[in-house]
């Protein structure tokens, strides 16, 4: 059994020669708001205590007072690195619900920017994190391939960070021309941009020392204590949501699922950048099979309807009007719906009590559980260890707080 | 893809395999269960629910050995007013499952799980701290969102959304 995590935030020390250091909430290596009460002994760590909640906005809340399709846009600030993920995740949930059936351009559409959103994700934590540990220059590397990341973000929705881009039954829009041809552009340019990285990074002496054997976690403490995603598989647990259950179509993509069995920095960083190849190859392969049709289920009760349909055809006007006014009703139920975010298994649950307004929504945050790791980790550790552990599980307030 | 209507009834899920454990450990632990939506849902008595747990990890051919997450519906003002939702995931296996246990509005607390997986600290802290479900036995149940004079809790349906007046 791994030791049990206790965050008690207290100042009174265990021993005779602890002392407490308060780290946050405006430390710069903590990614946002997180604070943690570190209790040491010289150099060593004792105790992490972190003490979370500064960006609790109850999101959960606002969403039972919201029709089930105004609930998108709010669930891009959950994670506001992956919004995208959020947005399927949620819009799948609420498909099961409904029992609807999504046409494959729309499929195929959800799964190629889910993953030029992983990348996006995984190129602000590379950056970032080696800031944290002191490798600057990787920083500008990843943010000039994220910028065009972001425009095609921007191209398909008219925003780069909170995209709000799918819908209940599909697509917002049709992707604009041109669009696909950027996507073409940067999945052929891309691999050469992680070899850039991995030069900088990969057997860097400096970044090996800063990150290997360094807050290490084994897969029975991973497993025991909640963690998903690359910071559990680099630590030996070989599962992956998009191979084992699949979801909006992502069993006809071929992909291999990185795994390391080190379970330390060092491990977690490969992982996370041999997913970015993956994630990569996974764009491109949309990109090459994306079927014609449709983007939007056959659904007038619950999908809008163009806005040319609308010009002519009174019951065009008539859903319309009704959808945005009344919402639509979904039967009652439950659902649990999860998928594989950057960081690790985001998981909604839905229930519905037959009305149109959601009667309960949560979020299973991967951050959230991820966070409880970082006592196991740091245990023992030194100081500067702790900025490489919180860097490596890669955690995003928004989504630890909601 | 039209929607089955949900089963609720209790020979026809025998099959499913951790239902059948359930049964087959204590018949009278498990309240109900539902198939809905490619969905299992077993509710489990209040006394339980840490038992249930401990075998369903612990079988090797369930294997349910990840806890996914741990959260609470409020369907206030019908009784038993809270639900307590686990969903249990197996890595090995591929599968989920959901146990459910229902409270009533004026004793919410049952058991914790901490003992079963660490990682349901925060989750039942997250549940307290937003429903106001009290786990006995958690090692250090105190608010986790709001801040620690907060009065309330905040995801109760009967929460004043607009301030106390």
């Amino acid at each position: 059994m791994p030791q049990m995590f206790t965050p008690t935030p207290t100042l009174e020390p265990s021993g005779p020669q602890t002392m407490t250091l308060n780290m946050g909430p405006q430390h710069p290596s903590t990614h946002g708001v997180l604070r943690l009460l570190l209790e040491i002994d010289g150099e060593t760590i004792v105790r992490v205590m972190p003490d979370i909640g500064y960006l609790h906005t109850g999101i959960e809340k606002t969403c039972e007072a919201k029709f089930y399709q105004q609930t998108v846009t709010l669930t891009d600030r959950i994670d506001y690195l992956c919004p995208l993920t959020n947005n399927l995740c949620y819009v799948l949930a609420v498909e099961r619900l409904l029992g609807l059936e999504i046409p494959p351009r729309a499929q195929w559409m959800r799964v190629m920017l889910n993953e030029l959103t992983r990348i996006n994700s995984h190129l602000v934590w590379l950056g970032s994190h080696a800031l944290d540990i002191g490798a600057m220059s990787v920083f500008l590397y990843c943010f000039r391939e994220r910028e065009d990341v972001l425009r095609i973000f921007e191209m398909v929705s008219g925003q780069r960070m909170m995209t709000s881009y799918f819908r209940i039954g599909g697509l917002a829009l049709e992707p604009p021309l041109g669009m696909f041809d950027a996507v073409r552009k940067f999945v052929q340019r891309f691999p050469s941009k992680v070899d850039e990285y991995e030069n900088l990074l990969t057997s860097n002496p400096i970044w090996m020392e800063r990150t290997k054997k360094v807050a290490y976690i084994s897969a029975e403490d991973a497993i025991a204590l909640g963690a998903t995603g690359p910071t559990q598989r680099a630590s030996g647990v070989d599962i992956d949501l998009r191979r084992d259950m699949p979801y909006s179509s992502y069993e006809k993509f071929k992909f291999k699922v990185p795994v390391s069995r080190d379970g330390d920095v060092y491990a977690r960083y490969l992982v996370r950048v041999q997913e970015l190849r993956e994630s990569n190859e996974i764009a491109r392969q949309a990109l090459e099979g994306m079927p014609e049709g449709p983007i939007k289920a056959d659904a007038p009760k619950i999908v809008l309807p163009d806005r040319e349909k609308m010009k002519t055809q009174m019951e065009a006007l008539i859903y319309h009007f009704k959808i945005v006014t009344e919402g639509f009703p979904v039967p009652a139920g439950e659902v649990y719906q999860a998928v594989e975010s950057p960081r690790g298994e985001m998981g909604y649950y839905v229930v519905s009590d037959g009305s149109p307004k959601p009667y309960r929504v949560h979020v299973r945050a991967p951050s959230f559980a991820n966070l409880q790791c970082l006592q196991t980790m740091c245990d023992g550790g030194l100081i500067a260890d702790v900025v490489a552990a919180i860097g490596s599980i890669d955690i995003v307030l928004g989504e630890v707080d909601r | 893809m039209p929607l089955a209507p949900a089963i609720t009834d209790l020979e026809q899920l025998k099959d499913h395999p951790p239902l059948a454990r359930l049964l087959s450990w204590n018949a009278n632990a498990v309240e109900s269960a539902k198939f809905d939506r490619d969905e299992l849902t077993i509710v489990v008595k209040r006394a339980a629910i840490r038992e249930a747990c401990a075998i369903l990890r612990d079988d090797p051919a369930l294997a349910f050995n990840f806890l996914a997450d741990i959260t609470a519906v409020d369907w206030y003002p019908n009784e038993p007013r809270f639900d307590v939702v686990y969903h249990l995931l197996s890595i090995p296996r591929h599968k989920r499952v959901r146990l459910k246990v229902r409270l009533s509005g004026d004793d919410p607390n049952l058991e914790s799980i901490t003992s079963v997986w660490p990682s349901a600290n925060f989750f039942e802290r997250e549940v307290y701290d937003l429903f106001g479900v009290r786990f006995s036995g958690h090692p250090n149940l105190r608010r986790i969102m709001m801040p620690e004079d907060w009065e309330g809790h905040p995801l109760r349906k009967d929460y004043p959304v607009e301030g106390y007046r």
